[in-house]
C-alpha cells in the first residue's frame, strides 16, 4: 500500500487541480478518467504546482528499472529552478497521465522527457511574466532560485503564483519554448543518485508484485499444455482438500483459480485436473530456419535502394561474397514473474500492472470485455525490469476476467512457468547477404534479405492470450515491433538493396524485446561488413571509415573514440600466429540507431578455448553518444545492462520448445549470464550539451552480438553465424573451417 | 486445517495462522506478515530473489517449508538485516555504487553477500563472483554489484 498512500499523498498536495482525485479510493465513487488535461498539447497534462510550491508530473512514460524516475524529474526541476526533491512524479496512470506513446524505443527522454521540458519551460515563461507583473519589475530583473522569483528584495513563490490554479498554457511540441541555456543547467548532465535505490535496497519499495487492495482474493492461471488445445474438462473435485478455494474460472480454455491466499491458489493450480486435447502447432525446432525459410512472404519492404546492386553484383571482374545469419528466438525473462491487479465494479475496471503502455492495454482491455474504454481505468506500478512487452499486460487481462468472474478484486501473480512458457517471444531472424568487390577491392554493391515476421499496419497490440483462451475478442494482430530498423545500412556503398521479407507467421506469438531488430539486423550488418574487410585484408576499424559518410561527423568520432579507448590494434583479421589452446581477439562493431538517432561503437575482447569451443568476453568497451547527457551515472548504468543483458543474449540463451509447447520453463532450461562470466566494461561517454538528447535503453545493446562474433573471428579465423554462439556450434565452425 | 505457528523474525517472535504447514517462508514473509523484501522470482531456488537469513545463514525462502523452522531460529529478511536510519555496510554500499537497475534481485543480493562477507573478510572480486553465481540479475547490474560488494568488504 505504500505506493498508493504516496501517490494520494501527491495528490492530496497537488492543488486544486487534481484535489479531486483519489486513486485509492472505489472507481465508482472517485473514477477520474476524463476529468484531467491529458491532451499533450496542454500543460496541464504534465504538471501542477500547489501552493507549497510541490511540482507534480505526469508522466505517460515509465520507469521500468531504468532510472527514468529520477532523470525525467531532473530535466523538468533543472528547468523550473526548484529542487529535484520537491518534484513529484506519477506515471502510467490513464486518467491522470497523457498518453506518450508506450515506455519503448528508448524514448522516455528523447520523446518523454522533451514534452516535458516543453511543458516546464512553457509554465516558467508563464509564471516569470506574472512575477514580473507582480513584483513592478522587468522580466530581464528577475531571478529564480528554488522555485522563489526575485527582483531586488522582492520576492513571490511559484505556490504564491500559481498554486492550486491550472496554466491552462496551449503546448506545441514541434516549436518548443526556448527554455534554459544548456550553459545554465545545474542538474542536468549531473550524476543525481536515483531516488529509488535507497528504498530499494531496504526493502521499502513496493513493486507490482506488493501492491494489494481491500478485499483482494489471489488468482492463478492454469494454462494448457500445448498452445491451441481445448478443454475439454475439469475436476474441481481433485482440489476439495486445498483450503480457501472461492472459485474455479472457466471460459472456453481459459482456466483459473481464485483462493483467499496465494499460496492456495498456487497449491490449486497445481493440483486441479484438467482434460485438454492434443494440439501440436509448432514447427520441428531442429528445422527452425527452413521453416522460416518456407514461410509464406506477404509483403516485400525495400528499405534502402541505392543504384543498381543486379548490375553491379553481374559485373566482370566482381567477387561475390555471401553469407547467412541467424537468431535465436529469445524470452524476455524478468527475474519477477508478471504480476496484476483488477477490480470490476458496476461495469467498470480499474486494473493495475506494470505494463509500459497503459494506455495501449486500457483500449485492449475495453476490446475484450466490450465496454466503453471511459469505463476503464489502467494504473502503472514499476514492476520486475521489463525489456518490452512481456507478460504484464497478459497478467492485467488474467486479473481482470478472474476479478469479473468473481466479483472481487483479484491479484494474479504468474508462476516462473507461466512467465518462460507464456509471454511473448522475440522472434527468430533470418537474414541473406550479399556484396560485390571490383577488382580494386572496393565493395560495388550490397544487397540483403531479413526474414522476419509482419507487423499488422498501425497496430502494436500484442492479443491478450486470456481473451483468445476465453474467445473473447483478442484480435489477430501479429506485432514485433518496429524490428525493420537497422536493416538499412549507414555505409555508403554505390549500390544497395535492403529487404524486408515479411513472413505471414513466426512460430511463437512475438513481440519486442529490447532493441527489437536492431540488434538482430546489425548483428548480421555489422558482421558482414567485417567479412568483406576481411576478405579485402583490411582493417575492420579502417575498412568502416572508408565507406562512413564523411560528413557524418558524430558517426565517425564515436568509431575512432571507440578504437582509441580500446587502443585498438590496427592490423587485418584474424590475428596470425596464435599458439596454445586459448586464443585472443577483438573485433570492433558500429551503429547508427535507426539510422537517425544514437550513436555507438564497441570494441569487444575475448578468449576462445579452442578444445571446447568455450567464449569468454574478458573485455567490452563502447563509445556512446546520445546528444545531451541527463545523467551521465544513469547513463552508464542503463549502458552497463545493454552489454551484459546483450552478452548473456549473444552466447547463451535460445529458447526451446516441441511440437506443443515452450520447454524452457525455468532458469535450467533457458540459462542466463552469471557472474564469474561478467567482463570488464569501459565506457567513453561523449556529451554534447547543446545537442538535443536522445535515447540510451537500447542502442549499445545493437552492437553486442557482432563485435563478439568479430572477436571470435579475429581469434579462430572462423565465422559465426548463428545466435547463441555455443561452444558446440563454435566447435562445430572449426571443423567446418579446417 | 488452520492452525497457529511461531516464528522469530527480524528480531520479533511472532505467530501467524496458515492452512499449510509446509507453506513455503516466502509466503508467511510477504502475506501474513507484509514483508515485501524477500521476492517471488522462481519457486524453484534457481534465481534468489527470495533470500533471507536463518541463523545467520541465506537461504532460499520460496523452498523453505515452514514445518522445517523453529520458533527459536531467527529469520532476518533485508527490512531486519539495516534500516533507511541505520543502514546496513552492503546496503550503503549498494547506495553508494547505485548497484541497482529495476532492484528486484537485489534482496537476494544484499542477503547472500552479506552472508558471504559476515565469513569471508577480505575476499577478492572472484570470490565476490561465485558467491552470486546463483544469483541472477536480469538487468545486468553485475559490474556494479560486484564493486558494491567489494566496496562493503573494505568497509
Amino acid at each position: 500500500m505504500t505506493i498508493h498512500a504516496s501517490r494520494r499523498d501527491v495528490l492530496k498536495g497537488g492543488g486544486a487541480l487534481v484535489v479531486s482525485f483519489s486513486l485509492a479510493g472505489a472507481p465508482g465513487e472517485t473514477f477520474a478518467q476524463g476529468a484531467k488535461p491529458l491532451a499533450l498539447t496542454e500543460v496541464d497534462s504534465f504538471l501542477a504546482i500547489d501552493a507549497g510550491g510541490v511540482v507534480t508530473l505526469y508522466s505517460g512514460k515509465v520507469d521500468l528499472g531504468t532510472g527514468v524516475a529520477t532523470a525525467l524529474p531532473q530535466m523538468v526541476a533543472d528547468e523550473l529552478d526548484v529542487p529535484l526533491n520537491r518534484v513529484k512524479l506519477v506515471e502510467g496512470d490513464t486518467a491522470l497521465t497523457p498518453d506518450q506513446g508506450p515506455t519503448w524505443g528508448s524514448l522516455s527522454i528523447q520523446i518523454g522527457g522533451m514534452q516535458l521540458r516543453n511543458a516546464a519551460a512553457t509554465a516558467k515563461a508563464a509564471l516569470l511574466e506574472e512575477a514580473a507583473k507582480r513584483l513592478g519589475a522587468k522580466q530581464g530583473e528577475l531571478k529564480v532560485v528554488d522555485g522563489v522569483v526575485s527582483a531586488g528584495n522582492k520576492r513571490v513563490s511559484y505556490g504564491e503564483l500559481i498554486g492550486g490554479k491550472s496554466f491552462a498554457l496551449k503546448l506545441d511540441h514541434t516549436k518548443p519554448a526556448a527554455g534554459k541555456d544548456p550553459k545554465d543547467y545545474k542538474l542536468v548532465g549531473k550524476p543525481v543518485p536515483r531516488v529509488d535505490i535507497p528504498d530499494k535496497v531496504t526493502g521499502r519499495f513496493a513493486y507490482m508484485q506488493d501492491f494489494r487492495v481491500a478485499g483482494m482474493l489471489h488468482g492463478r492461471v492454469v494454462r494448457p499444455p500445448a498452445i491451441g488445445a481445448t478443454l475439454e474438462s475439469v475436476d474441481e473435485a481433485s482440489i476439495k482438500d486445498v483450503a480457501g478455494v472461492v472459485k474455479v474460472v472457466r471460459q472456453g480454455n481459459f482456466l483459473g483459480v481464485v483462493a483467499q491466499s496465494e499460496w492456495g491458489a498456487i497449491k490449486a493450480a497445481e493440483k486441479l485436473k484438467a482434460s485438454w486435447s492434443k494440439s501440436q502447432t509448432l514447427p520441428d525446432a531442429a528445422k527452425l530456419w527452413d521453416e522460416v525459410r518456407a514461410t509464406k512472404v506477404v509483403k516485400d519492404e525495400v528499405t534502402m535502394s541505392v543504384g543498381n546492386t543486379a548490375e553491379a553484383m553481374g559485373q566482370a571482374g566482381a567477387k561475390t561474397l555471401k553469407a547467412t545469419y541467424d537468431f535465436a528466438i529469445h524470452t524476455h525473462g524478468s527475474i519477477g514473474p508478471s504480476c496484476a491487479v483488477a477490480e470490476f465494479k458496476d461495469g467498470r475496471l480499474t486494473s493495475w500492472s506494470a505494463s509500459q503502455a497503459t494506455h495501449n492495454l486500457r483500449k485492449q482491455l475495453a476490446t475484450m470485455f466490450g465496454i466503453p474504454a471511459d469505463n476503464l481505468r489502467c494504473i502503472y506500478i514499476e514492476g520486475s525490469g521489463c525489456y518490452g512487452r512481456n507478460g504484464h499486460e497478459d497478467a492485467a487481462a488474467d486479473a481482470a476476467l478472474l476479478a469479473k468472474a468473481v466479483e472481487r478484486p483479484v491479484r494474479v501473480q504468474w508462476s516462473r512457468a507461466d512467465e518462460h512458457g507464456w509471454d511473448p517471444k522475440g522472434p527468430p531472424t533470418l537474414v541473406d547477404l550479399r556484396a560485390a568487390v571490383d577488382g580494386a577491392g572496393t565493395v560495388t554493391a550490397w544487397e540483403s534479405e531479413f526474414f522476419i515476421p509482419q507487423q499488422t499496419a498501425g497496430s502494436f497490440n500484442v492479443p491478450l492470450i486470456a481473451a483468445t483462451l476465453a474467445g473473447m475478442p483478442a484480435g489477430d494482430d501479429i506485432a514485433p515491433g518496429n524490428i525493420f530498423q537497422n536493416s538499412a545500412i549507414p555505409y555508403k556503398f554505390a549500390n544497395v538493396k535492403t529487404v524486408c521479407r515479411r513472413l505471414a507467421t513466426t512460430p511463437l506469438r512475438p513481440s519486442w524485446i529490447r532493441t527489437p531488430g536492431r540488434m538482430q539486423n546489425t548483428y548480421a550488418n555489422e558482421c558482414f561488413i567485417d567479412e568483406l574487410a576481411a576478405a579485402a585484408n583490411a582493417d575492420p576499424v579502417e575498412f568502416r571509415l572508408k565507406y562512413l559518410d564523411p560528413n557524418d561527423k558524430r558517426g565517425i568520432e564515436v568509431l575512432n573514440r571507440a578504437a582509441a579507448l580500446a587502443k585498438w590494434d590496427k592490423r587485418p583479421s584474424p590475428k596470425r600466429d596464435q599458439r596454445g589452446d586459448v586464443v585472443t581477439g577483438r573485433g570492433v562493431a558500429y551503429c547508427k540507431y535507426e539510422l537517425a538517432r544514437t550513436y555507438i561503437a564497441a570494441v569487444a575482447e575475448v578468449e576462445v578455448k579452442r578444445s571446447s569451443g568455450d567464449i569468454r568476453v574478458t573485455k567490452f568497451y563502447l563509445a556512446h553518444d546520445c546528444g545531451q547527457i541527463i545523467n551521465p551515472d544513469g547513463l552508464r548504468n542503463q549502458l552497463e545492462g545493454n552489454v551484459i543483458q546483450t552478452i548473456s543474449r549473444t552466447l547463451i540463451e535460445e529458447l526451446k520448445y516441441d511440437r506443443s509447447a515452450v520447454t524452457s520453463l525455468d532458469w535450467e532450461s533457458y540459462p542466463i549470464l552469471r557472474f564469474p562470466q561478467i567482463p570488464e566494461l569501459v565506457y567513453d561517454l561523449i556529451d554534447r550539451p547543446n545537442e538535443r538528447p536522445w535515447g540510451a535503453g537500447e542502442p549499445a545493446a545493437a552492437v553486442v552480438p557482432s563485435a563478439i562474433s568479430n572477436a571470435v573471428f579475429d581469434a579462430i579465423g572462423v565465422r559465426l553465424r548463428s545466435v547463441p554462439f555455443r561452444p558446440d556450434k563454435v566447435t562445430a565452425a572449426m571443423k567446418g573451417a579446417a | 486445517m488452520a492452525q497457529r505457528k511461531s516464528l522469530n523474525v527480524n528480531g520479533k517472535a511472532v505467530r501467524i495462522t496458515i492452512d499449510d504447514p509446509d507453506m513455503p517462508l516466502l509466503y508467511a514473509l510477504r502475506d501474513n506478515l507484509a514483508l515485501h523484501s524477500p521476492r517471488f522470482g522462481c519457486g524453484l531456488a534457481q534465481c534468489g530473489a527470495c533470500t533471507v537469513h536463518v541463523d545467520g545463514k541465506a537461504v532460499r525462502s520460496c523452498v523453505t517449508p515452514l514445518s522445517s523452522l523453529t520458533a527459536q531460529q531467527k529469520v532476518v529478511t533485508l527490512e531486519g538485516l539495516g534500516t533507511p536510519q541505520r543502514l546496513h555496510p552492503v546496503q550503503r554500499a549498494f547506495i553508494e555504487e547505485q548497484a541497482v537497475q529495476c532492484g528486484y534481485c537485489i534482496n537476494g543480493m544484499i542477503m547472500e553477500s552479506a552472508a558471504f562477507l559476515a565469513k569471508t573478510k577480505k575476499p577478492t572480486e572472484a570470490q565476490v563472483k561465485d558467491a552470486l553465481a546463483n544469483n541472477l540479475c536480469r538487468c545486468g547490474t553485475h559490474a556494479r554489484i560486484v564493486k558494491a560488494v567489494m566496496r562493503a568488504a573494505g568497509a
